[in-house]
């Protein structure tokens, strides 16, 4: 059995990286595809000569499309990314490694907000089922899933920050406050973070706290009504003991794979967040790239996310089948 | 958002398919009456899509001014965030050369709200259909050959399915619109060229079930062509499953066009609900507290989004009967 998990692992494993060299080799010719010249994926206008000479030799772009395609791999192996157009002398990856942490916080964040009451509400949505609450609760639930995120973040925006003025609206901190900041530390230790932060967690909270309540309540309904639960009820076990301990201990397995999903398909999802409180993280930084035709960035933010969401597929895929063993088993049966 | 679909998937995987016996168009109709006979809310769902398709068709006559046009006053000054008639100040429209008749007042340039909301159903309907359509007849294409023939096409099919699902979703639609032309038609073909992953992987474990079965044996047998027993035989079993997919693509589609249109790769030319609320964004109608701006573009998503959510909720559990006693 362990055996077949360790293969099974590394076949996934295998597969993950060639998802992954198929998404780069899509990106490659995506950008290839941009508008003007497909030198502008990497060469501004504004270059001088010799810096214009200096990144066609860097990205072999004199060269013919395969052998660009070889140095782009290799360029990619050693993380090199290009320079951004816009902040002189900056490389993509330094861009990136800015904002990497301000998406991870949010995201991370967020989602320990909507998945705490998410399995919270739905162990008590399970326990109530068939009431009026567990109705009107599952219908705002779904309102929740179908209002747009950027909608209900301009609305919190609205009443929190320009009519009670309780909060900021944008960005994470004033130029004088984020000076100070020299490390990652200071930020996380500043309360003026953490105001910057309230408004756009919850907005996204909101917005991810739907899938995990409506799979918990699902998952618990599916276990309770399982035969140990009936026998512990036979038993005389307290309904309390048999929900807590018994039955949501099992049904919150597959909320946690989700949650491995969510991490990855959030920070993709992020980009309309970011832009509406100006949090300078991943998405925000993609979007402005596209706007600006800063292609070097553009293109290693999307793959930035996109390996992001392909390691958090794996884990997730692996978490699952060693929890739940059949699917290990069949997912097997799916590979060979 | 894609990520429910796969966690539902998942628990859609684990269920057959209830069959139906008797031709495939009867069997197709039965299923859709059943959906809408035993949920209210499916029904209601189907209530709104035809009230926005009214909408969307009757604009011109229900609007009562061009969108894109500024409203001018007596001078020719444009009519600049007038507040609705029914929230403006009696005589200040007077004063300032015009006659209040805005229901949800103008924009900073002087465009009429409610018009923009009244021609903005198009957009909206217009990429919610044309995305499901897509992303069912893919799938269930997709999910048919890779289920009906397994071995390499299966592979090389479901394998694409998997770098599909790697490929993170707003961005890669961001991308395609600003390097093509930014119409609607862009951003609905990226959508579709992602939104296949999860129903075809539903429908291809359907279709492994449903070969095994008797009547296709019997086809087989009595000589019918591998393409006939495909999608004469085979595919009217998991119609139901392409119309479920595809509801739930009308909603994801809807509010996709949405985050789109609010980053600003949308049509400018094209008045949709996103750009409305990307337009009252940039406009500073947050600051200015003008909720008769802000509210009813995003109501309008939500209520034309829950409404395929009600309808493949409806569809859910008329096809994974389980499902419905949760």
């Amino acid at each position: 059995m362990s055996r077949g998990i360790a293969s099974y692992i590394a076949g996934r494993f295998l597969q993950s990286v060639m998802v992954l060299w198929v998404i780069v080799t899509l990106l490659f010719l995506l950008f290839r595809l941009a508008p003007s010249n497909p030198m502008a994926s990497y060469i501004d206008t504004e270059f001088t000569k010799e810096q214009e000479q200096a990144l066609l030799a860097r990205f072999g772009l004199d060269r013919p499309l395969h052998e660009q395609y070889v140095i782009y791999l290799i360029n990619l192996l050693k993380l090199d990314l290009g320079d951004t157009f816009h902040y002189a002398g900056t490389t993509v990856i330094d861009v990136l490694r800015a904002d990497l942490p301000n998406t991870l916080y949010l995201t991370l964040t967020s989602l320990l907000l909507a998945y705490s009451v998410g399995v919270l509400g739905g162990i008590a949505y399970a326990a109530l089922r068939g009431s009026r609450i567990e109705r009107v609760g599952t219908t705002f639930t779904l309102m929740t899933r179908a209002a747009p995120q950027f909608w209900v973040g301009m609305l919190l925006l609205t009443l929190f920050a320009f009519h009670w003025k309780l909060l900021p609206s944008s960005g994470i901190g004033p130029a004088v406050v984020r000076y100070r900041w020299d490390t990652e530390w200071d930020k996380l230790l500043s309360p003026v973070f953490w105001r910057h932060m309230i408004l756009p967690t919850f907005t996204l909270a909101i917005y991810l706290h739907g899938l995990p309540l409506l799979l918990m309540r699902s998952n618990m309904l599916e276990v309770l009504d399982q035969d140990f639960i009936v026998m512990g009820r036979l038993a005389g076990y307290s309904e309390r003991r048999l929900m807590i301990q018994y039955a949501a201990r099992n049904a919150v397995l597959p909320v946690l794979t989700a949650l491995t999903l969510g991490i990855g398909y959030s920070i993709g999802g992020n980009v309309v967040i970011e832009t509406v409180f100006a949090w300078p993280g991943l998405g925000r930084t993609l979007v402005r790239a596209v706007q600006s035709a800063d292609y070097p960035l553009a293109q290693g933010a999307f793959f930035l996310i996109a390996l992001i969401i392909v390691v958090m597929n794996f884990i997730a895929d692996i978490l699952y089948s060693l929890l739940d063993p059949r699917v290990g088993a069949s997912a097997q049966a799916q590979v060979s | 958002m894609q990520q429910e679909a796969m966690v539902r998937g998942e628990l859609r995987g684990k269920e057959k398919v209830q069959f139906r016996q008797g031709s495939a168009l009867r069997q197709l109709w039965e299923a859709n009456l059943e959906v809408f006979q035993r949920d209210k809310l499916a029904l209601l769902g189907l209530f709104i899509f035809v009230f926005f398709t009214l909408v969307a068709v009757f604009a011109p006559v229900i609007a009562p001014n061009d969108p894109l046009t500024p409203q001018k006053n007596a001078n020719g000054d444009w009519i600049k965030d007038a507040e609705p008639f029914w929230m403006a100040e009696p005589g200040e429209d007077e004063a300032e050369g015009y006659v209040n008749n805005f229901l949800l007042g103008t924009t900073n340039i002087g465009r009429d709200i409610f018009s923009q909301l009244v021609y903005g159903s198009r957009a909206a309907l217009l990429v919610g259909f044309s995305a499901a359509i897509a992303v069912a007849v893919i799938g269930t294409v997709v999910g048919l050959l890779a289920g009906y023939y397994g071995g390499r096409i299966d592979t090389l099919l479901m394998r694409a399915a998997d770098v599909a699902f790697g490929i993170p979703f707003i961005p890669f639609i961001i991308v395609i619109s600003a390097f093509f032309d930014p119409s609607i038609w862009n951003v609905v073909l990226a959508m579709a060229a992602l939104l296949w992953r999860d129903s075809s992987r539903v429908i291809r474990s359907q279709v492994l079930v449903i070969k095994e079965q008797s009547f296709v044996s019997a086809a087989k047998v009595s000589g019918a062509s591998e393409l006939r027993i495909i999608f004469v035989y085979i595919a009217p079993s998991i119609l139901p499953l392409s119309f479920l997919y595809g509801t739930l693509a009308i909603a994801w589609a809807i509010l996709t066009e949405a985050s789109v249109s609010f980053l600003g790769f949308s049509d400018p030319e094209t008045i949709s609900w996103g750009y409305m609320l990307q337009d009252a964004f940039n406009s500073l109608a947050l600051s200015r507290e003008a909720y008769y701006w802000i509210v009813p573009p995003g109501l309008c998503i939500m209520l034309t989004v829950m409404a395929g959510f009600f309808i493949g909720r409806g569809y859910e559990e008329v096809l994974f009967p389980r499902l419905r006693r949760m």
